[in-house]
């Protein structure tokens, strides 16, 4: 129980979990930090980009061959979502957009809920169960890709919000709305692309996480409260804050998980959530929300 | 609107309704009736909390919850009265709601945020009461079938009924009086502009704990009249987020901030869900899609909701045209 190479073991998993939290927590930090809207709306694209990867594992295509087209699709579905949708129907009010993205995972859990049933389905690939050897334990090599591919994703993230023009662009929005279109920039455009990469986020995340966990209509509430705890621990809108408290909150799961077992572990999450709302809502790492 | 008149169309609708178990004596239209009138009277705590207050609470499951575990655990455990269990257990449900309450808003908590800390604390207590041995666990708790006006519990189920109604009413009565009185115009302040509402001197965390405490009695007391009617609850009917969604949309489908919003919009979801039902067949989640649906556009078209569009279809006909 106590040998250091069960913790570290633990420690391991909780990362490679972690990671894959982070990138969905950054999907929710970006566009919370430019939008100023928390998007209820997350954990249920996260179960309809899962259920899109295995549809198209059942049309013979591996998720992890299937992940850059789907980020693809889904960051024009973001992009149209919040372009269409959720700009045009909320009149610019924070409420609204509350109710709206609210309306929207309804809506989207039921029609998956309609098609595909509640039955919980996986899916079967020939990696499933390949692992490594690092001496100390055993790593599967489905984890460990998606830890590898959110790490690589947080960093083009970072490449494009700091090298690009259009990151620049959304910069300026999350700073200062007014200023930014007087400057000559397309707000609207800007809010719909970052939706869009918000989106592309999840897409990316539902391919790492088929191949090691199940699907189900409700498969991403699960995910995005864990992801709201991030998002808030790391202070609403900092990246960087959202991949250390994505790390953070997949090693205290996985710690908690050993010491106390699973269902109390998942409790553990919206107490450090509740505890961290209520004393430090500005997150850990003191970025003004 | 003058108070006589408003008053009048309450009375007038109460009677109305109190007439539909005259017309039918099918258990299944009046199982029916019954939960509308619960949805709706939970809808209206919620209506006074973030439609006259401002304040969206996502998590009213763990008012209702509160209620309905307080009835149902008191009676079944303790042996405590029907009526007084129902009383305690409304009271339970003001207490939790001055709680989560005094919590969140002494942490300066709004909008989004606290859109979120309410959705968790009924997470934490579903998946508290899916797992305590107090609460029955996964298993619930059951209320012994003992029919007798003693235990509150009627063979003619056109009584509860007329007791929900009840409820159903006074809670509008008192809302139609909060809305005319200081109480409601400091509420409305706060949901205006709670800086401005300060700054003139509105005490805004009283008025925001009295209203979460008078929204969260009210939701419990639905919740312990489920149980009541039912004789059953566990952690995915009480503490479920299917309560927490209905409350919200009941008042934003009928108007929010209005008196008869929540109710007229309880109704319209039944209607929606029994449709559902008929074209749909035995599909799993259509209704609940086509209320989502419904929200959306609601939020969309229709700020002000079922009761929006009847006051402003009734003014264009007095005004000789339709609207």
């Amino acid at each position: 129980m106590s040998s250091p190479d069960i913790w570290a073991a633990v420690v391991l998993n909780g990362l490679m979990s972690g990671a894959v939290y982070a990138l969905i927590a950054v999907g929710l930090t970006l566009v919370y930090g430019v939008l100023h809207i928390i998007n209820f709306a997350h954990g249920a694209m996260l179960s309809a980009a899962m259920f899109a990867a295995y549809l198209a594992y059942l049309a013979g295509i591996d998720p992890y061959a299937a992940m850059i087209p789907l980020a693809l699709v889904f960051f024009g579905l973001g992009y149209g979502l919040q372009r269409l949708v959720i700009g045009p129907a909320s009149h610019g009010d924070d409420q609204n957009i509350l109710l709206i993205t609210l309306g929207l995972s309804i809506v989207i859990e039921n029609l998956l809920l309609a098609a595909f049933h509640s039955d919980t389905r996986s899916i079967d690939v020939p990696y499933g169960f390949s692992t490594f050897d690092l001496g100390f334990t055993f790593l599967a090599l489905p984890r460990a890709v998606a830890f590898g591919v959110s790490c690589l994703v947080a960093l083009l993230l970072w490449l494009l919000l700091a090298h690009t023009d259009t990151g620049k662009a959304i910069r300026a929005v999350a700073k200062e709305k007014l200023g930014a279109s007087l400057a000559g920039i397309d707000v609207v455009h800007i809010y719909a692309v970052t939706f869009g990469l918000g989106a592309a986020c999840i897409a990316i995340a539902a391919c790492l996480l088929l191949p090691t966990y199940y699907v189900h209509p409700r498969v991403g509430n699960a995910y995005v409260l864990v992801a709201f705890t991030i998002v808030v621990l790391g202070g609403m809108g900092s990246i960087g804050g959202a991949i250390a408290g994505g790390l953070f909150v997949g090693v205290v799961e996985s710690i908690s998980g050993l010491l106390f077992g699973e269902s109390l572990g998942q409790l553990g999450i919206f107490v450090i959530f509740i505890l961290v709302l209520l004393l430090r809502p500005t997150g850990l790492f003191g970025a003004r929300a | 609107m003058s108070a006589a008149k408003d008053y009048g169309l309450i009375a007038i609708a109460g009677v109305l309704l109190a007439l539909l178990p005259a017309a039918t004596h099918s258990n299944t239209v009046i199982n029916a009736l019954v939960t509308v009138m619960i949805i709706g009277l939970a809808a209206q705590g919620w209506n006074l909390l973030a439609g006259y207050g401002g304040q969206f609470s996502f998590g009213h499951a763990a008012f209702f919850g509160a209620g309905a575990y307080g009835n149902a655990i008191l009676q079944a455990r303790y042996g405590v009265n029907a009526y007084a269990a129902v009383l305690l257990a409304t009271a339970i449900g003001a207490a939790v709601g001055a709680t989560i309450g005094y919590l969140s808003f002494r942490s300066g908590l709004r909008g989004s945020y606290f859109a979120l800390i309410t959705l968790a604390f009924a997470e934490v207590f579903r998946i508290i009461a899916n797992a305590a041995p107090l609460t029955g666990g996964s298993a619930g708790t059951l209320i012994k079938l003992q029919v007798s006006p003693q235990n509150f519990q009627f063979a003619d189920r056109a009584i509860y009924f007329w007791i929900i109604l009840a409820f159903v009413i006074a809670a509008m009565l008192l809302m139609r009086g909060i809305e005319r009185g200081r109480f409601g115009a400091y509420l409305v302040a706060v949901r205006e502009n709670q800086d401005a509402a300060a700054a003139l001197g509105v005490d805004t965390l009283t008025v925001k704990l009295k209203a979460i405490t008078l929204s969260a009695a009210m939701t419990a007391l639905a919740g312990a009249f489920y149980v009541q009617y039912f004789l059953f609850v566990d952690a995915s009917i009480g503490f479920g987020t299917w309560i927490s969604v209905e409350a919200l949309l009941a008042p934003i489908i009928g108007g929010l901030g209005t008196v008869f919003g929540p109710l007229l919009g309880a109704l319209a979801l039944h209607f929606l869900g029994e449709f559902a039902k008929a074209v749909g067949g035995r599909t799993p989640g259509i209704d609940l899609a086509l209320f989502g649906i419904l929200l959306v556009v609601t939020v969309a078209f229709a700020r002000h909701g079922l009761q929006g569009l009847l006051t402003r279809w009734s003014a264009g006909w007095r005004a000789g045209r339709p609207a």
